[in-house]
Parts: structure tokens; sequence; C-alpha cells
């Protein structure tokens, strides 16, 4: 293992974020209150949430979530597609760093990220509002593992896209509509039967629900089948990472 | 010990037999050449000594380490200036160069000897710049002290003064003649022929993909079309005849120029200077030339330029 080869790519990721910090952090943490301002203001009484629950309450967290699972993808695929399209991967592909040390790098780059913007957005919200923690671990493990999963994806794209607009489409057509439709705007059980079983299939309604479980203690399904689900997909998605860096596919030709 | 060695090395891309059976050895301390004109397979060797492409069958090894099944200790043990002027923009210049030592192992350890490097390619100013910032020179610089941030013993430099001005490619020149005098072993790619003529000591032409010639410098300087002089003089009249003796040198005859080429080995400039006024041609002036690498390389590949 070259450990100082691969903590060396980590702090570069870690740097390259935190160099531009108001646009990969602040941005984003202000995006993300606007939509809790704009929400909790207008649908605060016309959604149903769970029973008991302030609608604003049972926000925050799925745009904890939301805010932790888009800037993760956002770190590593557009490190990747950056570093593609100027050239300078090169610099990362020529030196002794095997596949399974540029997968760690990135993704746990992409997971501090997402983690940090997630972490800005709940101080932020909680300072106007009270958001009980009901189970520490359910969540830690949820945003672990969740930004895990969409840090993995990010780096798929990022090795895919040959040009910013390919990933544009990724994160447009993919990312977003599953990140909009997975819950975190309301509950999955106030959703006709058809949209329950469609959101069912969705992976990121799963990530959001079982976070959501952590702070609230109630959730759409077991946290227990959500868990399982994300740690399967994210064992799926280091795999599939995991093969295309080995394999070289648009990197190495 | 060699320094790189490449054995039976193939690589097909659609349509294009790209690299087609190179072997080659670079001994230690080598000052190599490998010459080629564009689509020649110079860049998809590089690509795959330095692992950032798969040939299809063949070996390349790196210090004796396969470049393939011991990658790490191949790649720790070679230090590439890549082609194109990349940078990550996010950078300053020692951070660049510093992580890119981290990349390879090297900690703080290494801090001195890449102030050292900096230093020696005049880039102290410049070091807590942003990369973005640089001229395109001084770009090539950081290149260079990026691809011996790990103190690496074979150095390949492809195309390491293309596009840069007069002066930094010879103070690039100075400082490539002092990493070899300190015992890198380098490997050179380049397009201007009078630099791989100056600075190597052996030299490569590939074309094809294939290796068409490989011999040191000074024999390939001494052989065959590099052995021909030139030698054009100017004449005051026209003759009407020349002196038979000369008739099978002239490759070109204007008013009042003649142009001879000889094989240095068997003619001397003397021997024609002195059937000239032999034969009572007046001689107004003189101007020899020697073949140079360019024409070894267009006799080779049937091309002007590399």
């Amino acid at each position: 293992m070259n450990t100082i080869g691969f903590k060396t790519l980590l702090r570069k990721e870690l740097l390259r974020f935190w160099k531009v910090a108001f646009q990969t952090i602040f941005a984003p943490v202000i995006t993300t209150l606007l939509y809790l301002v704009v929400f909790s203001q207008a649908l605060d009484s016309r959604v149903s949430v769970f029973h008991g629950i302030e609608y604003a309450v049972f926000l925050v967290p799925g745009l904890v979530i939301m805010a932790v699972l888009q800037n993760a993808f956002a770190n590593s695929s557009s490190s990747l597609t950056q570093a593609k399209i100027t050239g300078h991967i090169i610099l990362i592909l020529l030196p002794p760093l095997s596949h399974l040390e540029l997968y760690m790098a990135y993704t746990i780059a992409a997971m501090v990220r997402g983690m940090v913007v997630g972490l800005g957005v709940l101080i932020a919200a909680t300072l106007f509002i009270q958001i009980p923690v009901h189970n520490f671990g359910f969540l830690f493990i949820f945003a672990l593992a969740s930004s895990a999963v969409l840090g993995s994806i990010g780096m798929i794209a990022g090795i895919w896209a040959d040009k910013f607009d390919q990933l544009a489409l990724f994160q447009n057509f993919i990312i977003m509509p599953l990140t909009f439709l997975s819950g975190v705007f309301y509950s999955i059980q106030s959703l006709p039967a058809f949209w329950q079983f469609i959101s069912h299939l969705n992976p990121i309604f799963y990530m959001v629900d079982g976070f959501r479980y952590g702070f609230l203690g109630v959730s759409d399904v077991s946290p227990w089948y959500s868990l399982t689900f994300v740690i399967v997909a994210m064992i799926g998605c280091t795999a599939l990472t995991l093969t295309l860096l080995k394999s070289g596919y648009k990197l190495r030709h | 010990m060699t320094a790189l060695h490449i054995d039976a090395i193939h690589k097909q891309f659609p349509g294009v037999k790209a690299l087609n059976g190179i072997d080659l050895s670079v001994e230690c301390g080598e000052f190599f050449g490998l010459l080629g004109p564009n689509g020649a397979g110079k860049s998809t060797l590089i690509n795959i000594i330095a692992g950032l492409m798969s040939a299809d069958s063949g070996t390349v090894s790196i210090m004796g380490h396969d470049v393939k099944k011991d990658f790490r200790q191949a790649r720790k043990n070679l230090g590439i200036v890549p082609q194109e002027l990349v940078f990550d923009p996010f950078l300053t210049v020692r951070e660049s160069i510093r992580l890119q030592a981290g990349y390879y192992g090297v900690g703080k350890e290494g801090y001195d000897w890449i102030d050292e490097v900096i230093d020696a390619l005049m880039l102290t100013d410049k070091a807590n710049v942003n990369m973005r910032a640089l001229s395109g020179g001084m770009k090539r610089r950081v290149l260079v002290a990026q691809a011996l941030a790990h103190k690496p013993p074979v150095i390949v430099l492809d195309e390491p003064t293309a596009g840069v001005d007069v002066e930094l490619r010879r103070s690039l020149w100075e400082f490539i003649k002092r990493l070899h005098g300190q015992g890198h072993t380098i490997i050179l790619t380049t397009h201007y022929l009078e630099e791989a003529e100056a600075l190597c000591d052996r030299i490569g032409i590939i074309d094809h993909g294939k290796l068409i010639a490989l011999d040191t410098t000074d024999n390939l300087m001494a052989s065959g079309i590099a052995a021909i002089s030139r030698l054009r003089i100017t004449i005051a009249n026209s003759p009407a005849v020349l002196p038979e003796t000369l008739k099978p040198l002239l490759a070109k005859r204007e008013p009042n120029e003649l142009l001879f080429e000889y094989d240095r080995s068997k003619h001397s400039v003397l021997d024609i200077i002195d059937a000239l006024r032999a034969a009572d041609i007046e001689i107004v002036d003189i101007n020899t030339e020697h073949a140079d690498l360019e024409d070894v390389f267009m006799s080779l590949t049937g091309r002007r330029e590399p």
C-alpha cells in the first residue's frame, strides 16, 4: 500500500474543494437553507407527514441528507471530469497509486465534502428549529454509507463523462430526479399506491428514510431494511468503480 | 544495468498498427533520443512505458521492474515530463510539486530536494503563485520539476522544448545535461533534430511503428547519408566543360554556381578545388555543408521533419 501516496491524493482532493469553499461549501448550504425556508413556509400546513411531527422538523433531516448526497456526487464527478478535460489526470495516473488507493482518496474526499455541507445545513437549521436526535448511530452510518454511494457514483460519472455536458446529463436526469422524488419533501405514505411502489425502487429513498429515522425515530420503512439496501448499494457501486478503475476504462487506453 | 527494456511491443488501434514489434534497451546513465515523424508511434510507446496505455503484447521494464506486474517499483523509478502543458488549476507551483512527490510516497523528507529543484529551474519567485498565472514556459518548468520530485533514476522527456522560446530551450538543455551528469538516465523525444544531435549519446528512429535505426549519434552521423558533404562553389564564368573527374559529383548546376555532393571518405574539398583550378575555372566563393541528423532522418523515413 502506498500510504503516503493515498494520503497525499486525499489531501489534494480536500484542498481542491476547500480552496473554493464559497462555491463548494457555503453556496450549497445557503441554497439548501432557502429550500427549508420556502418549503417549510409554503407547505407547513398542507403536507401530511408523520403523526405529531411538524413539517419543518420532518423536512430538515431530508434536506441535510440531500445536501450530503448531492455534494458527495458533485465532488468526485467534477474533480475527475475536470482533470480529464484539462489533461492533468495524467499527473494522478503516472504515480504508483493502485486503483483501490485512487478510489479511496476520491470517495473519502467526496464523503467529507458531503458531510461538511450537510453539517453546515444542520447547524444553521438548528438555530431556528429544534431537531431531535433519536439514534445518532443510525444517522451517522446512513450519512457515511449514503455519501460513499454517491461519491462512488460520482466517480463512475466522472470516469464516463468526456465533457461537462455529459456530466450535467447524469446530474440533471438521474441524480436530481432521484433525490427530489425520494421523500425529502414528503412522506411517501401520502402518495397513491402506484407512486409508493415507484418510490420503493428509488435507492435514494432508503438513504433519506433511514437518515431521517436517526433523527425522528419514525420512518416509512424499517431502518434496518433501508440500511441493508444502502450497504448493498455501497458494495455494488464500490465494486463497479473499482472494476472501471482497474480496467482503465476511459483513463488508461 | 538496463534502465529501460522493451521487448517485442505490439499495439494495434482500429485500422492502424501503432507499434509493430519494438525491441529496445537503454542502459543506465545513457542519454537516449527517440525520434520519429508525427504518428510514428513515439507517443504510444511513451504511454506504454508510463503505464498510461497497455500493449497488446510484449513487455516493458524500468530498472528491471515490469510496468504491469510490478507497477509500483517501475513507476517509482520513472519520471515523465508529458508533452502537453497540463496542470491542476487549484494549486500553486510549490503545492503542485510537493503533492506530486507525495503521490510517489515521498513525504516531508523530500521538501529540501524539491526546493533545490525549484531553485535549479528558476521557479523560486513563482513558488507560491497559482499555476494558472504562469506563462507556458514556466508551466513547462513545473512539469519538469514534478517529474523530478521523487528523484527517479530514469527520466523521460516527451518533447520538453516544444513551443518554448530559445532562451528557455537553452536553459532546459543545460538543466537536462546537468541531470545526466548526475547519473540520471535520460530518454528524450524531440521534434528538434539539432536537440537530439547535441544532447543524445544514442538515437533510435521510429517510423510506422517500427524501430528503423538504432545507433550512437556519432555512428549515425558517420554512416550512409551522413557521410555525404555538399560543396557549393560560386564561379566567375560558367565553364563550357567540367573536368571528367567532377562530373559524377555534380548535384546541381546554375550559371554561376556549382553544387557538388561527395563522400568524405573518398573525396576532399581540395580535390574538387584543384580540379576546377586545373580547368581554369575562377572560384569566387566556397561554401561547405555537412549532412545533419535531419538528412539522416529524411533518408530513412523519406520525410523532411520528424
